[in-house]
C-alpha cells in the first residue's frame, strides 16, 4: 500500500523527515509513534499526496505521488490532526459535499452519507451545525468523511489528540471496527497506549529518523524487560534529589532510568526487586509495578519521554 | 476560463453554504441602485448632462453603466479578498478540498466563477432597474452583461491574487485604499475630459476606467476600437491573476 525508500523532506533548512525506509501492507494497521517534531506529520501529509517530496522515493497504492496525485487522493481517506471541517455547512451537507469532490453521483453520496452518520452515531446530528458539536462529535464526523469515497487506506494524523478519554474510546471501537472490514490503516500518534491498541506494527520515530520497528510487543520484548518498577520520589534539584540512589539499586535491575520525579527499574519480576529496594532501607514516596510499555521503549531508544 | 465538472463542485458548495443566509446578497444588489438614486437621479436633476460618442445625454444615463461596471468590480473584490481569505487562513476550507481528487487550479477556477456567477446576478438586477427607468438607449446593452462578468473575472482574479500574500485582516485596509479611489474617480460620476493632460492619461490606464467606458459605450451605442481595447486590457487582467493565484495556492497550500 505505501512504499518508501530514503524519504526525506525539508522546510528551507530545516529537514523535517531525514531519510526514512518504510512499507505498509494491505490489511495492517499501521502506526507512526513519536513525540511531537518526530516527523510523523510531514510523512503524513507526504503520503496523502499533498505535499511534495523533497528526496527518496514514494508510492502509494503503487503509484507516485508528484504525477497522480488526484487519483491517489481519489482512492484514499485523510483525517488531518485539526479538523478541517466546514463550518458553513451543516453535519449532513458536509458529508455531502466532500463526497461530491470526488465525483460521486448525487444519490450514490446520499445513501453513503446516511450509512456513515449510522456509523459514527451522529445520525440526530444530521442537520445541526458543525460549531455546535463537541470535540469528539467534530472528530467522528472528521473520519466520518475521510470515509465517504470508501478509501483503500485510511491516513489518521493523531486521531484522538485533544479528546476526553471516553470519547478516545469511542473513537478506537470505530478504528477497530474499520479494521476489521480490511481498511488498512496508518495512524500517527503520541499516545503509546494508543499505539498498542490499534496498530499491528509500527515504526517509532525521533527527529526525522526511524528508531525502531516492530509489532508493540516485539518492541516491548527487544527494546525492555518485562515488568518496571517504578520509584517515586518528589521532584529535586540535581544532585540532591533521588539521582544519588541510583548506585544504591543499580545492580537489582537490567538497566535504571532516572525521571524528574522518579527511577524506573527495569526488572523481570518488578515485586522481588521492590522487595530488595525496602531491604535495603529506601524509602521512596510511592511504588509501583506495572508492564513495560511502549513509552519504555522509547525511552530507552531515544532517553526521553513522548509526551513532553 | 474553462468551466469543468470541478467548477460546478465548487459552484454547489458554495450555493449550499449560502442558502440559509441568502439574504446578505441583497446589498450587494441595493448598494449601485442606492448610488444611482441619489447622486445619477437627485444630483442628476442639476446638471445638464454629457456628450458621449457625439450625442449629448441625460447626467443619469451617464452614470448608471459606471455604477454597473463598478459594482462588477465591488462583488468580485469583496468575494476575492475577504471570503477567499477566510477560506485560505480560518476554516481551511482548501486544505479539505485538496485532500480530495481537487486540484489547485480547480479551486481558483470554482472559487472565481462562483464570485462571477454572484456578480452576475447583481449586474442583471441593476440592468433591469436601468431598463425599466429607461437608462439604456442601444441594442449593444445585451452586451453589457458579459461585460460585467468580464469586469468581475479581472478584479476577482487579481485581487485572489494579491490576497494569497495578505497576512492578516489589517492588509485588507489595502483593498479599500485601491477600489475606493478608482470607484470615484474612473469617470464614474464625471467624464474623463475633465482631467489635465497627464493625469487623464493616468485615469484611462487603470481597470476600473476601461470596466466603466466599456459598459457606457455598450448601453449608449457608442461602441468603437477602443471598446476592444477594454476587453483585452480586462481579458489580459484576469488571466495574469489567475495563473499567479494558483501558483501562490501551491506555494502555499502544498507544502
Amino acid at each position: 500500500m505505501i512504499e518508501a525508500r530514503g524519504l526525506r523532506k525539508s522546510f528551507g533548512g530545516f529537514e523535517a523527515v531525514r531519510g526514512i525506509d518504510v512499507e505498509v501492507r494491505r490489511g495492517e494497521a499501521f502506526g507512526f509513534l513519536g513525540p511531537n517534531g518526530a516527523g510523523k506529520s510531514s510523512t503524513m501529509r507526504m503520503v496523502a499526496a499533498v505535499s511534495p517530496v523533497t528526496d527518496g522515493r514514494l508510492r502509494i497504492l503503487g503509484l507516485d505521488p508528484a504525477v497522480d496525485g488526484p487519483a491517489i487522493r481519489a482512492r484514499i481517506g485523510v483525517c488531518p490532526q485539526e479538523d478541517t471541517l466546514d463550518t458553513e455547512l451543516s453535519v449532513r451537507d458536509n458529508l455531502y459535499v466532500y463526497g461530491r469532490y470526488f465525483g460521486m453521483g448525487r444519490r450514490e453520496v446520499r445513501e453513503r452519507v446516511g450509512e456513515l452518520l449510522d456509523f459514527v452515531q451522529l445520525t440526530d446530528k444530521a442537520d445541526a451545525r458543525v460549531d455546535d458539536l463537541s470535540g469528539g462529535m467534530k472528530r467522528r464526523l472528521t473520519i466520518a468523511r475521510s470515509l465517504v469515497n470508501s478509501p483503500e487506506l485510511l491516513l489518521l494524523d493523531e486521531p484522538t489528540t485533544g479528546l476526553d478519554p471516553q470519547a478516545r474510546h469511542v473513537v478506537w471501537e470505530r478504528l477497530f471496527r474499520l479494521k476489521q472490514q480490511g481498511v488498512t490503516l496508518v495512524l500517527t500518534t503520541h499516545y503509546m497506549d494508543e499505539a498498542e491498541q490499534l496498530t499491528d506494527r509500527l515504526v517509532v520515530m525521533d527527529k526525522g529518523l526511524v528508531v525502531a520497528e516492530g509489532s508493540p510487543l516485539q518492541l516491548i520484548r527487544e527494546h525492555s524487560t518485562r515488568e518496571v518498577a517504578e520509584l517515586r520520589f518528589g521532584v529535586a534539584e540535581p544532585g540532591a534529589g533521588h539521582d544519588r540512589h541510583v548506585e544504591r539499586v543499580a545492580d537489582l535491575a537490567e538497566r535504571v532510568e532516572v525521571l524528574p520525579d522518579r527511577l524506573l527499574l527495569y526488572t523481570a519480576d518488578g515485586e522481588e526487586t521492590l522487595a530488595k529496594v525496602h531491604e535495603r532501607g529506601l524509602e521512596p514516596v510511592a511504588t509501583l509495578v506495572r508492564r513495560a510499555t511502549l513509552e519504555d521503549v522509547f525511552l530507552r531508544l531515544t532517553g526521553r519521554t513522548l509526551v513532553d | 476560463m474553462v468551466v469543468t465538472a470541478s467548477t460546478g463542485l465548487i459552484l454547489q458548495r458554495n450555493f449550499l453554504a449560502y442558502r440559509r443566509v441568502w439574504w446578505i446578497f441583497a446589498t450587494g444588489f441595493l448598494e449601485p441602485v442606492f448610488y444611482l438614486f441619489s447622486i445619477g437621479v437627485g444630483v442628476g436633476a442639476l446638471i445638464s448632462g454629457f456628450e458621449v460618442g457625439g450625442r449629448e445625454i441625460p447626467y443619469a444615463e451617464f452614470v448608471a453603466p459606471g455604477m454597473l461596471a463598478a459594482s462588477a468590480m465591488n462583488g468580485a473584490v469583496l468575494d476575492s479578498t475577504f471570503n477567499f481569505f477566510f477560506k485560505l487562513k480560518y476554516s481551511k476550507l482548501f486544505d479539505q478540498m485538496l485532500a480530495t481528487p481537487l486540484t489547485t487550479t480547480d479551486i481558483a477556477r470554482g472559487e472565481l466563477a462562483w464570485s462571477l456567477l454572484r456578480g452576475g446576478v447583481y449586474s442583471l438586477g441593476f440592468l433591469l432597474v436601468m431598463l425599466a427607468m429607461g437608462l439604456v438607449s442601444s441594442w449593444w446593452a445585451v452586451l453589457v452583461l458579459p461585460a460585467t462578468l468580464l469586469i468581475g473575472l479581472a478584479f476577482g482574479a487579481v485581487a485572489m491574487a494579491l490576497t494569497t500574500y495578505m497576512r492578516s485582516w489589517q492588509d485588507f485596509e489595502l483593498v479599500t485604499l485601491s477600489t475606493l479611489p478608482m470607484f470615484l474617480f474612473s469617470a464614474t460620476f464625471f467624464p474623463v475630459t475633465t482631467y489635465p493632460g497627464a493625469l487623464r492619461w493616468v485615469v484611462e490606464a487603470t481597470p476600473l476606467y476601461r470596466g466603466v467606458v466599456l459598459c457606457r459605450e455598450l448601453t449608449t451605442g457608442a461602441v468603437s476600437w477602443d471598446s476592444a481595447v477594454s476587453v483585452v486590457y480586462l481579458v489580459a487582467m484576469g488571466v495574469a491573476g489567475l495563473l499567479v493565484a494558483r501558483r501562490r495556492l501551491d506555494s502555499l497550500l502544498l507544502t
